[in-house]
């Protein structure tokens, strides 16, 4: 018997949990800074990391700060397409680590909704992450990835109504990433006592495991959330490592 | 304003359903960050915008400071040349210049109704920036704009505009560095505050209810128009043409007319240097459907849906996505879209400047050039331009261009 793949994002959560550490959640944008590298980079954080999320460039990450933005755009210039992702992922020996696909809408509705869930579960995608698609908007491709057995992650930000947030938690699958602040990605977020509280009540009403995402750089913050979520998603401050040609092993390393 | 609204019952089919649909247009794609924030822009919209207290301080604002009604005029010297009875709605009139200023001071009372503490804005041609930048001023309230790079030095006079008005004017860099790079910035400024920020956006683009709200604010055109060419030309027009680039100018002089089913609906886009992908900024021409900043609808996009750069001689126009109800209204077929030329446009612009004593917008002459298209092929129809802004902002391309071949 053998889980669905959107099982194997919270099991791999809920594993780090067990030895008492929040998952690390690791980000690298596709075919950033080189293409010919992806493979390399992709099973290096797929090594270090609970969960990767390999993000589909585009042209115009309207959530993303200026790190990976970016990185979008030479991705995009280096000719990344949504099937060479696909392609590379299958290709790439990355142990039992689940991986996700974060992409903004255009790219996946191109692609085709008809097509998308089949080919990422053939590849070893285990579930997506849509920033621009909100709930409301979202049935119809919750409906196509579920058909798979793939997640659509939820996301929720410190604004999300108390009433909405009970909506979104309780609909989740893999986990839901609750957005550390308001603002774009990659912008050093403080960790104050009011963060921390939030993260608290998205636990409480999730029935899936709660990473914190955006602006997470440093072990003290990694520190600060453990006990308040099930993991952090490390984004901006691995593309920038990844971008300065250092490795990415000992980074997250240090992170946990 | 609500009493003429009355004359002109809007067609069901045109109307936003609960979730911003127009058709299968439209939609709210947005970040997860801002829906609370576009559900209180929502609220605010269906609160204020009907209410007495809010129309007759927006009335007023559009009699006192923009300066309308504006004029209808008759084009003695186009008709003559064209074969045609040709009337202009002059928006180039209104106060900065072009018609941008109906849609932002409408959104900036709105915005100090909902308590915000600062208004953003994104612009393309300067015209919305200009207009944000102004009402803003009127309204005491501080004023941050964007503006792509590209733009910023094609359009620069209006930055010294919006300068001297108090705004602050931040150059984008990021992507195309047009008017989709300044929504992507705009949209992440609000990211960062979406609880004290008004993002007020200057086109009917966007994530509902801006198309909406936008369409809504900017129908004081088609509405005014409607009425004059009754009582100036004696009848209805037989076509009324207007540019589209986001299209708001076009959704707010078409919408009074979609129930007149003599009356046609001409949507002029931008068709550059032709019809090869990136060559031009002409969305309905030669779109096909996909997400683009907040809205389901037409968008110049790759195979791979990746939003593609454009090209055209007017940044205002200069956009790879369209207002969702254009979109829905070519495919229900009540209006019809074409594509002009940037030499086409130039080339009208001059025609207008020489015979009529008007420098319009290159936006605007993009409409003109569809208008004489139009003529030629209906010989003595009455037509209605909608003449959405003046020229002198484009004095440094026109500069380059139009001047150039004449010395």
């Amino acid at each position: 018997m053998s889980a669905l793949p959107r099982e194997t994002i919270t099991a791999a959560i809920r594993a780090a949990g067990r030895e008492g550490r929040p998952a690390l959640v690791g980000f690298l944008t596709a075919g950033f800074p080189r293409r010919e590298r992806f493979r390399e980079d992709l099973a290096a954080v797929a090594a270090c990391a609970d969960v990767v999320e390999v993000g589909v460039p585009f042209t115009d990450p309207m959530a993303d700060g200026t790190t990976i933005q970016r990185a979008s755009f030479q991705a995009l210039a280096n000719g990344v397409t949504l099937p060479w992702i696909l392609e590379e992922i299958a290709a790439t020996a990355r142990g039992a680590t689940p991986v996700l696909l974060m992409s903004y809408l255009n790219p996946l509705l191109a692609y085709g909704l008809s097509r998308l869930p089949r080919d990422a579960a053939a590849a070893g995608v285990a579930g997506f992450i849509v920033p621009d698609l909100p709930f409301e908007e979202s049935a119809e491709i919750a409906a196509a990835l579920d058909a798979q057995g793939l997640a659509l992650v939820q996301m929720v930000t410190p604004v999300t109504p108390a009433e909405r947030l009970a909506r979104l938690g309780a609909a989740a699958q893999g986990f839901v990433y609750a957005v550390t602040m308001t603002g774009t990605t990659g912008k050093a977020a403080a960790v104050p006592d009011d963060v921390l509280a939030y993260m608290d009540r998205v636990r409480a009403a999730s029935r899936v495991p709660v990473c914190a995402g955006f602006g997470i750089r440093s072990r003290e913050q990694v520190a600060r959330f453990a006990g308040h979520v099930d993991g952090v998603v490390v984004g901006s401050a691995l593309v920038e490592v990844l971008e300065r040609g250092e490795d990415p092993r000992a980074f997250l390393a240090a992170l946990r | 304003m609500n009493s003429r609204a009355k004359d002109v019952p809007p067609l069901k089919s045109s109307e936003p359903d609960a979730r911003g649909r127009y058709g299968e247009f439209g939609g709210r794609y947005v970040p997860e960050t801002l829906v609370a924030a576009l559900d209180r822009l929502q609220a605010g919209v269906d609160r204020h915008l009907p209410s007495e207290d809010f129309q007759s301080e927006y009335r007023r604002e559009l009699a006192t400071w923009v300066g309308r009604p504006t004029a209808l005029t008759r084009a003695h010297a186009l008709s003559r040349r064209w074969g045609a009875e040709v009337w202009l709605k002059r928006e180039d009139l209104a106060h900065t210049g072009a018609h941008k200023i109906n849609n932002a001071i409408g959104q900036t009372l709105l915005a100090k109704r909902l308590g915000a503490r600062r208004i953003i804005a994104e612009t393309g041609a300067g015209q919305h920036g200009v207009a944000s930048a102004a009402a803003a001023a009127r309204l005491g309230l501080p004023c941050t704009v964007y503006m792509g790079a590209v733009d910023v030095e094609r359009q620069a006079p209006n930055v010294g505009r919006m300068k001297l008005m108090g705004a602050t004017v931040v150059p984008v860099t990021s992507g195309d560095a047009t008017l989709r790079a300044a929504i992507d910035e705009a949209l992440r400024d609000w990211v960062s505050d979406p609880e004290g920020t008004y993002y007020s956006l200057g086109s009917a683009v966007g994530p509902h209810p801006y198309p909406y709200l936008v369409r809504e604010l900017q129908s004081v055109i088609g509405r005014e128009a409607r009425r004059q060419m009754l009582d100036l030309a004696g009848g209805l027009p037989d076509v009324a043409v207007a540019c589209v680039g986001g299209g708001s100018n076009a959704i707010g002089l078409f919408h009074p007319f979609l129930a007149d089913a003599t009356v046609r609906l001409l949507g002029i886009e931008a068709g550059g240097r032709g019809p090869g992908l990136g060559d031009n900024a002409a969305s309905l021409t030669f779109g096909t459907p996909g997400v683009l900043q907040g809205s389901y609808t037409l968008i110049l996009q790759d195979e791979h849906g990746q939003v593609r750069e454009t090209h055209s001689v007017s940044a205002g126009l200069d956009y790879s996505g369209v207002g969702p109800e254009h979109a829905h209204l070519m495919r229900s077929g009540r209006v019809a879209y074409q594509a002009a030329t940037d030499e086409e446009a130039l080339d009208a612009l001059s025609e207008c400047a020489r015979h009529e004593g008007i420098l319009i917008a290159i936006e605007t002459a993009h409409a003109f050039a569809g208008a004489r298209r139009f003529a030629t092929a209906h010989p003595g129809s009455r037509i209605l331009i909608g003449c959405s802004g003046r020229g002198d902002k484009d004095m440094p391309i026109l500069q380059r261009t139009v001047l150039e071949g004449l010395t």
